[in-house]
C-alpha cells in the first residue's frame, strides 16, 4: 500500500495532519493578535523612548552638521601639521553661513568645552571677517589670535567631527577627552558622579539587608502561624503596601524630627540627654530607617508566599531524625526558602536603587542618590542627554542584577502576594 | 504558638525572643502610619503633640486642617485630588481593557514567543521608575502631549498594564478551557463567551489588577513630575511640594484622607483574593 492512502482525511478530504495544522496557525494568529495591540502600545511609547534615550546619549551631531565643508577638507588632514589652506578656506566659508544664521555663538559654546579659550577668538574672527579679502584663508584666520596658530586648537575642532561620543557616559563616571583625545579622570575634588554611584550602591544593598533581617522572621511567623492569628497580622505588611509613598515618607519626617516622637522617647528613656537631640533626619540614617519601612511588604510578600509552600512535616521529620531545632532550620527550611529570599532581594534591590522620593525628602545633602542627579538634569540643567546616558547606565546595572539573579536562583514569576 | 511542656529552656527562650522581634518588626511596619492620625486634629500649627494633646484636653483636638484642605483660600488640593481621580479613573479603564485582552492571548497555549512578549509587556514594572520616567517623558514630549491630562493618562496605563497582565495570567492559569469550549459547542460566538462566561470567572483577577493599576497611577509622583503642567498637579504632586517646602498640619490631614483610601483598597484586595481563590478551587 502506498503512503497516500494511509493519510486520514478529514469530512473535506484535507489530510488530518493538514487540517490541524491549519487550525493551530489560526489559534496562533488568534492569541497573537489577542496581545498585539498591548505590546504595539508598549513597543512605541516604552522600548522605542528607551532606544531613543541610547542615540539621544550619543548623539553629537551638532557641530558635525554645523561645519560639513570643514570636516570634509579635514579628511585628508594628519592632524600633527598645521591645517592647509584648504581647511582654512572651508572654515571660514561655514563659519560664515552660520553667522547668516545666527549660529555661530552655539558653535564657540560648544567648542570652548573642547578646548578652553575658543569662544573668544571665534568671537574675534566673527568681528574681523567682515573685513577680510578675498584668498589667504589661512594667513589672515592666523593673523587674528595666536591661537589660531596652535594646531591643538584644530585638533578640537576635527575632533568634534564623528557624529557620535561616548562623552556623556565618560562624564557619568567622571571621567573626559583632555586635548590630546585621551579618556582621563577629573580633578579628585571634582568626582560627584563616583561617590553618587557609590552611595547609591550602598543605600540599596543596605536596605536590602536589612529589609532581608526584618522580614524573614516575620515572614515565618506569618507563615506557620494559624490563619486566624496571622490573616491579623497580614495586616501589618498589606497595609503599608497600599498605602501612599508620600504619606509614609511625611509620617518618617514626622517621627524623626528633632522633636519628634522618637527623640522623645529617647530622651525619656534616658538614652540622650533633652539639650542634645541627634539629628536622625537628613542624613543616611534618616534615609535608611524610612526606605526599609517603605520597602519591607516587598520582602515579606514573596517570603511568604514561598515559605507559605513549604510543609511543616518536613521540620518535624528532620527533628524527628535527631536535628536539633536550630540544624533542622538551616539544612531543612533555609534552603528551601533561597527562591523567596532570591526574589524578594531582587525586588527590594531594583526598587531601592531607582528610589529617590524618599531620600530626597529625609535623607538631605547626604541623601541624593543617582537619580535625584538624573531628575536633576532633566528638569533643571535640561541636558537631557547626560540624563539618558546616566538612566542608561543604571538600567545596565539593573539588567547585570538579574541576570546574576537569574544564574544563582532562576527568574521565579513574581508575586504580588 | 503555644510550646510543648517538654521544651528546654534555652529554647524556650530563644522561642520568646524571636515573637518579640517578630512584635518589634511589625510595630516598626504599622506605627508610622498611627503618627499621622492624631497630629491631623492639632488645633496647633506644630507638628508635635501639644501639652493638651498628651492630657487629651478636647480643646486640642480640632478640624481646622481638614477645613483648610476642602476650604483653604488658594488651596491646591481640590483641583489635585480631582486630577488624580480623572487621570486615575481613565489610566485604569485602560490599563484594565489592554491587559486583560493581552493576558487572553498570553494565556493561550498557542501563542509563539510567550517568554519575550511577557517580559516586554512587564518591563515597565521591572525597570527604575525613574528610567521610565525618562523614556516616557521623551515618547510624550514627542506627540506633543506634555502636560496634558492625556499624556498623563498614558503614561500610568504604561506603568498600570503589567500588574493587570500578571494578576490576570495568574488567574487564567487555573482556568478550566473546558468551560469556553462547552460554550462554543452551544452556539455561543466568542465575544458572548468571553462576556458571559470567561469574565465573571476571571473578575476578581481583573478587579484587583484595576486595583493595582489604580493605585499606582493615583500614587505615581516619579513620571507625573516630569510630565505636568499647573494644570494638570495631582495629590502626589502636591505632597511632595508641601513635604520639601513647609510640611504643614493640611498635609497630614490630606494623609489621613489617603490611609482611608489606602484601607478600602486593602480591604477591597483582600476580599477579592479570598474569592478568587475560592473559585479557582485553590484552598490553603
Amino acid at each position: 500500500m502506498s503512503s497516500e492512502t494511509q493519510k486520514i482525511l478529514t469530512t473535506d478530504g484535507i489530510p488530518l495532519e493538514e487540517s490541524l495544522r491549519k487550525a493551530e496557525k489560526k489559534n496562533k494568529i488568534k492569541a497573537f493578535l489577542l496581545v498585539a495591540p498591548l505590546l504595539l502600545f508598549i513597543i512605541i511609547t516604552y522600548i522605542f523612548p528607551i532606544g531613543e534615550m541610547f542615540t539621544r546619549s550619543i548623539d553629537d551631531r551638532m557641530v558635525t552638521n554645523m561645519l560639513p565643508k570643514t570636516f570634509k577638507a579635514m579628511e585628508t588632514w594628519d592632524g600633527k601639521e598645521l591645517p592647509s589652506e584648504e581647511v582654512f578656506a572651508a572654515f571660514l566659508t561655514d563659519y560664515r553661513a552660520l553667522a547668516e544664521k545666527k549660529e555661530h555663538g552655539k558653535l564657540g559654546q560648544r567648542l570652548n568645552k573642547e578646548k578652553n579659550g575658543f569662544n573668544t577668538i571665534l568671537k574675534k574672527l566673527w568681528r574681523k571677517m567682515k573685513k577680510f579679502e578675498e584668498g589667504n584663508a589661512k594667513g589672515q584666520i592666523m593673523a587674528i589670535h595666536k591661537r589660531f596658530r596652535d594646531v591643538k586648537y584644530w585638533q578640537a575642532i576635527k575632533r568634534t567631527a564623528p557624529p557620535y561620543t561616548m562623552s556623556k557616559y565618560l562624564k557619568g563616571m567622571d571621567m573626559y577627552y583632555n586635548e590630546d583625545g585621551k579618556v582621563v579622570q577629573v580633578e579628585e575634588d571634582r568626582r560627584i558622579h563616583r561617590i553618587l554611584w557609590l552611595r547609591t550602591l550602598e543605600v540599596a544593598f543596605f536596605v536590602t539587608v536589612f529589609c532581608f533581617l526584618m522580614g524573614y522572621p516575620i515572614a515565618h511567623l506569618l507563615a506557620t502561624l494559624p490563619m486566624k492569628y496571622s490573616n491579623l497580622l497580614m495586616i501589618c505588611v498589606l497595609l503599608p503596601f497600599w498605602t501612599s509613598l508620600l504619606v509614609r515618607t511625611a509620617s518618617w519626617m514626622i517621627l524623626l524630627q528633632q522633636q519628634g516622637i522618637v527623640n522623645d522617647f529617647f530622651v525619656w528613656i534616658g538614652l540622650v540627654s533633652d539639650e542634645n537631640r541627634p539629628e536622625m533626619m537628613y542624613n543616611k540614617t534618616g534615609t535608611y530607617v524610612a526606605m526599609t519601612q517603605i520597602l519591607l511588604p516587598f520582602m515579606v510578600l514573596p517570603l511568604y508566599s514561598v515559605m507559605k509552600t513549604i510543609s511543616p512535616s518536613l521540620m518535624r521529620a528532620g527533628k524527628s531524625l535527631g536535628g536539633t531545632p536550630f540544624i533542622t532550620f538551616w539544612k531543612v527550611y533555609f534552603p528551601l526558602t533561597i527562591p523567596g529570599i532570591g526574589a524578594g532581594c531582587l525586588l527590594v534591590f531594583i526598587l531601592a536603587i531607582g528610589y529617590y522620593i524618599t531620600p530626597a525628602l529625609v535623607g538631605g545633602a547626604s541623601g541624593t542618590l543617582i537619580s535625584n542627579q538624573i531628575a536633576f538634569h532633566m528638569k533643571t540643567t535640561l541636558d537631557w542627554s547626560f540624563a539618558s546616558a546616566m538612566g542608561l547606565m543604571l538600567l545596565t546595572g539593573v539588567l547585570v542584577v538579574y541576570w546574576i539573579y537569574n544564574k544563582l536562583v532562576g527568574i521565579d514569576n513574581i508575586k504580588l502576594g | 504558638m503555644a510550646l510543648p511542656k517538654y521544651t528546654e529552656l534555652h529554647y524556650r527562650i530563644w522561642h520568646y525572643t524571636y515573637l518579640t522581634i517578630c512584635g518589634f518588626v511589625f510595630f516598626f511596619l504599622i506605627a508610622p502610619l498611627f503618627v499621622i492620625f492624631p497630629l491631623s486634629f492639632n488645633a496647633e500649627e506644630f507638628l508635635v503633640f501639644s501639652e493638651g494633646m498628651k492630657r487629651l484636653d478636647p480643646d486640642a483636638f480640632s478640624l481646622r486642617w481638614y477645613h483648610d484642605m476642602v476650604y483653604g483660600t488658594k488651596n491646591p488640593w481640590g483641583l489635585a485630588a480631582k486630577n488624580s481621580f480623572i487621570i486615575a479613573v481613565f489610566a485604569t479603564i485602560g490599563s484594565v481593557i489592554l491587559g486583560t485582552v493581552a493576558a487572553l492571548g498570553l494565556s493561550s497555549r498557542h501563542m509563539p514567543f510567550k517568554g519575550i512578549i511577557m517580559a516586554t509587556l512587564i518591563s515597565p514594572m521591572i525597570v527604575p521608575l525613574i528610567i521610565s520616567g525618562v523614556a516616557i517623558f521623551f515618547f510624550i514630549a514627542k506627540v506633543g502631549l506634555a502636560a496634558t491630562h492625556l499624556g498623563i493618562i498614558i503614561a500610568h496605563i504604561i506603568l498600570g498594564t503589567p500588574f493587570v497582565v500578571i494578576t490576570v495570567t495568574a488567574t487564567l492559569s487555573g482556568f478550566d478551557h473546558s468551560v469556553t469550549r462547552a460554550a462554543s459547542s452551544l452556539g455561543s460566538d466568542p465575544v458572548n463567551t468571553f462576556m458571559k462566561i470567561t469574565l465573571p470567572l476571571i473578575l476578581p483577577g481583573v478587579i484587583s489588577g484595576a486595583l493595582f493599576a489604580f493605585v499606582t497611577s493615583f500614587d505615581e509622583v516619579v513620571v507625573v513630575l516630569f510630565l505636568a503642567g499647573l494644570d494638570n498637579t495631582t495629590i502626589p504632586i502636591q505632597m511632595w511640594t508641601g513635604l520639601r517646602e513647609q510640611l504643614s498640619p493640611t498635609i497630614l490631614a490630606v494623609a489621613t484622607c489617603l490611609i482611608v483610601l489606602s484601607t478600602l483598597v486593602l480591604v477591597t484586595a483582600e476580599l477579592l483574593r479570598r474569592r478568587s481563590e475560592r473559585i479557582r478551587g485553590i484552598n490553603r
